[in-house]
């Protein structure tokens, strides 16, 4: 049987079970939607801009683990998705992104939509495809699932002529495997290093675990528990990390970083001993190098090597898959007698007394802080919940306590603002069962809104829980701390009715001025399990977010909350980021 | 410290765009990179110098090494290696110059390969300090163009990439 090219990759997306494909229709890509449309194994979600059929994707990568796949056309339509696919790529989400390209004797040529898509990613995809022939279309899609989920996942794009798509041959059996010759994502980690690191783990006085984004997509949450509750010792988790290990766990002293707790954040300082696990150093965990972990050794564990001693040298570096290499240390550990740490933890809960996330509450205003708290006892803290980018991001990261890997979905490498709303609509594809609440500001928001019509098309009932201040909070924030008060450009001005707008995607929009009615809104919000809400919160626009490292700090240099002072004192540097 | 990277790679469109693009995008120093097919044709081999701490060094072949389309890569600085660059120089000879040009030739051992009126193409192979030594001991002459390969180079003795 003869098929064409559209035809052999739609069936090679069915091979590797695509259960949606999120995208948008354009010249280049009319022969695939054409064959889309002659099947049912692969349903396609059409969203209203190529950036949110990434996030969505994205969302829905990470809620269920598999990869997203995305389809778009040439020219605009792939410029328009490469923000998701950076975005992705800067925390190792799997995705295949699929992209028309004009037909083959036109490349080069400056053609209608033409532009040069493998060129253009090639900085922010793990790998990317130009498919020159109809016989690689079946091949290189295998390869590009390999390469998105193995290793340290991240995005692959597959660019197709559409002259490619068109063309004809026989048909034949998808591969079954697929060996790339110069891929071999290192799995096995040295038994050597790992002895290296018990041995440092044992004979370690104040101890620290810190893990990262790679124990939620490296689903080592059930080793990461075992491993910590043998060890007894206090952890630490990254905005990417959350969840892994239970945040209401008494041997969790919470998320680190420039908005960590004191506590983590002092734990690392004062550390002998640091093991990282499936975490990078991004400068958000360390702050300035020159101060970072001044007294620590350093196992870190990953599956990418360079990762490795990039930004921080590692004592023990292990390289491996961090589900394998914690149960072998495990082995390694559990007849070991530990040194005695009753005295670090005895310094811990100390600084776990100055309760750093304590916040003022004043009448007459709904703080920021108490919208999240109120979430987390309205959906049990067994809600997915999606964030965009700013200061509400890092209160939902504080105040939502996340027990299970895969609720928290935020874009925490690159920082893209328009990233939840279509996270959440692809998060609510994977897990329908399951309360999706989306934590916004009423500039991210505006980012992404277009989505709510694909939202209302495909029935992805999502909370949106937009903390609306007027301004542009953590741009706020920094004028205000280290611009004098300056506020350019941090105040939007002209804000929508988004009650009304909501009204008219068809979904439903209630706005909360008063505390009093936050938590009978939210209650109201969530009982309606086949609506997308808007709960439109009126918020504090003078708060901050604190504890705060100023650009340029240590872990020690903490501002924290009601210490008015101590912003004065800190100057930020510059030239930090 | 001056480094020579030696890298296998799929001999496939983009693959230098890929290597060069990493040098650029993450600040690592390129100051010279040569590639060509290997006897493989499946496969290029590509010699990068570069310079930076150990630190530097050991990020690029890392980030080398992560490539999808790089097959190996060594740092050969690290072991007993030959290297060599190849340079042609066009210089202009007038009557005063000539003998003097010739000598220097035959002293570095290398050749003219092209003569003009009034203009010798010299062609010199050898380690980069050679070329350069080369070049400054010709600097009473009129150097009219200067064209060099970069330095490629290969491990000594039984040791392969």
């Amino acid at each position: 049987m003869k098929l064409n090219g559209a035809q052999i990759l739609i069936n090679s997306l069915e091979s590797e079970d695509v259960e949606y494909v999120f995208g948008y229709p354009g010249g280049a890509v009319l022969h695939i939607y054409d064959a889309l449309e002659t099947q049912d194994a692969v349903k396609h979600i059409l969203v209203r801009h190529e950036q949110g059929a990434t996030h969505a994707a994205d969302g829905y990568a990470r809620t269920s683990g598999k990869p997203g796949v995305v389809l778009v056309t040439s020219g605009p339509g792939i410029t328009n998705a490469v923000t998701g696919i950076a975005t992705a790529h800067m925390d190792s989400i799997p995705m295949v992104v699929i992209s028309g390209q004009v037909p083959s004797p036109l490349i080069g040529g400056d053609a209608f939509q033409e532009v040069d898509a493998v060129g253009i990613t090639r900085s922010c995809v793990k790998h990317n495809f130009l498919v020159k022939d109809i016989k690689d279309i079946a091949e290189t899609v295998k390869r590009a699932f390999h390469i998105a989920t193995t290793g340290r996942p991240g995005p692959v794009l597959i660019d197709i002529p559409k002259d490619i798509t068109i063309a004809q041959m026989t048909a034949e059996a998808y591969p079954e495997t697929v060996d790339i010759r110069s891929y071999k994502p290192t799995v096995k980690a040295s038994s050597r290093q790992i002895k290296k690191a018990a041995q440092l783990i044992a004979k370690s006085k104040r101890p620290i675990l810190y893990s990262g984004g790679g124990s939620v997509i490296g689903n080592a949450s059930k080793e990461l528990r075992e491993f910590t509750r043998l060890l007894n010792f206090p952890i630490t988790q990254t905005l990417m990390g959350l969840g892994a290990y239970p945040g209401t766990d008494e041997l969790s002293v919470g998320m680190l970083g420039m908005h960590g707790n004191y506590e983590a954040n002092m734990a690392m300082h004062g550390s002998d001993c640091v093991v990282a696990i499936g975490a990078r150093f991004d400068d958000r965990i360390t702050g300035n190098l020159e101060k970072f972990c001044p007294t620590a050794k350093i196992i870190h564990i990953d599956i990418d090597p360079s990762s490795i001693s990039k930004n921080v040298v590692a004592d023990v570096p292990i390289v491996g898959q961090v589900g394998q290499v914690l149960s072998e240390l495990i082995d390694e550990l559990k007849d070991v007698k530990l040194t005695d740490i009753s005295q670090w933890w005895a310094q811990i809960n100390d600084w776990r007394s100055v309760d750093s996330l304590t916040y003022k509450r004043s009448e007459g205003v709904i703080k920021p802080q108490t919208v999240i708290e109120a979430l987390y006892e309205v959906t049990k803290g067994e809600a997915i919940v999606t964030s965009d980018v700013g200061q509400h991001q890092m209160w939902a990261a504080q105040y939502y306590q996340f027990d299970e890997p895969r609720r928290w979905i935020n874009s925490g490498g690159l920082g893209t603002m328009g990233f939840g709303l279509p996270a959440a609509m692809g998060a609510k594809l994977a897990d329908p069962d399951r309360d999706v609440a989306c934590v916004t500001g009423e500039g991210s928001i505006q980012m992404m809104l277009q989505e709510l019509s694909t939202m209302l098309q495909y029935s992805t009932p999502v909370k949106i829980v937009c903390l609306n201040n007027g301004y542009l909070g953590m741009v706020r924030q920094w004028q205000e701390f280290f611009y004098e008060k300056r506020y350019a450009m941090s105040y939007m001005d002209a804000l929508p009715d988004f009650v009304k707008l909501t009204e008219s995607y068809g979904h439903v929009g209630i706005r909360v001025e008063k505390e009093a009615d936050l938590k009978p809104a939210l209650i109201e919000a969530f009982a309606q399990k086949d609506k997308t809400v808007f709960l439109d919160i009126l918020t504090d626009p003078t708060e901050n977010v604190f504890p705060m490292i100023p650009a340029g700090g240590g872990h020690s240099d903490m501002l924290l909350a009601g210490r008015d002072d101590m912003v004065s004192k800190n100057k930020t540097d510059f030239n930090a980021v | 410290m001056r480094h020579i990277i030696s890298i296998l790679l799929e001999n496939e469109a983009g693959a230098l765009s890929r290597v060069s693009g990493l040098f650029s995008a993450r600040g690592f120093n390129i100051e010279s990179l040569t590639v060509a097919q290997t006897n493989d044709p499946g496969l290029s081999r590509m010699t990068i110098v570069s310079s930076g701490s150990d630190r530097v060094i050991e990020q690029i072949v890392k980030q080398l090494n992560k490539l999808i389309d790089v097959v190996k890569v060594i740092d050969l600085t690290d072991q007993d290696h030959v290297e060599r660059e190849l340079m042609l120089i066009k210089v202009c000879v007038n009557k005063k110059d000539e003998l003097e040009v010739k000598q220097l030739v035959d002293i570095f051992s290398c050749k003219i390969v092209d003569v003009s009126d009034r203009t010798y193409t010299i062609e010199i192979a050898g380690k980069t300090r050679k070329l350069n030594a080369f070049l400054n001991a010709l600097d009473f002459a009129i150097v009219m163009e200067v064209s060099r390969t970069g330095v490629t180079g290969i491990s000594r003795g039984r040791t392969v990439i």
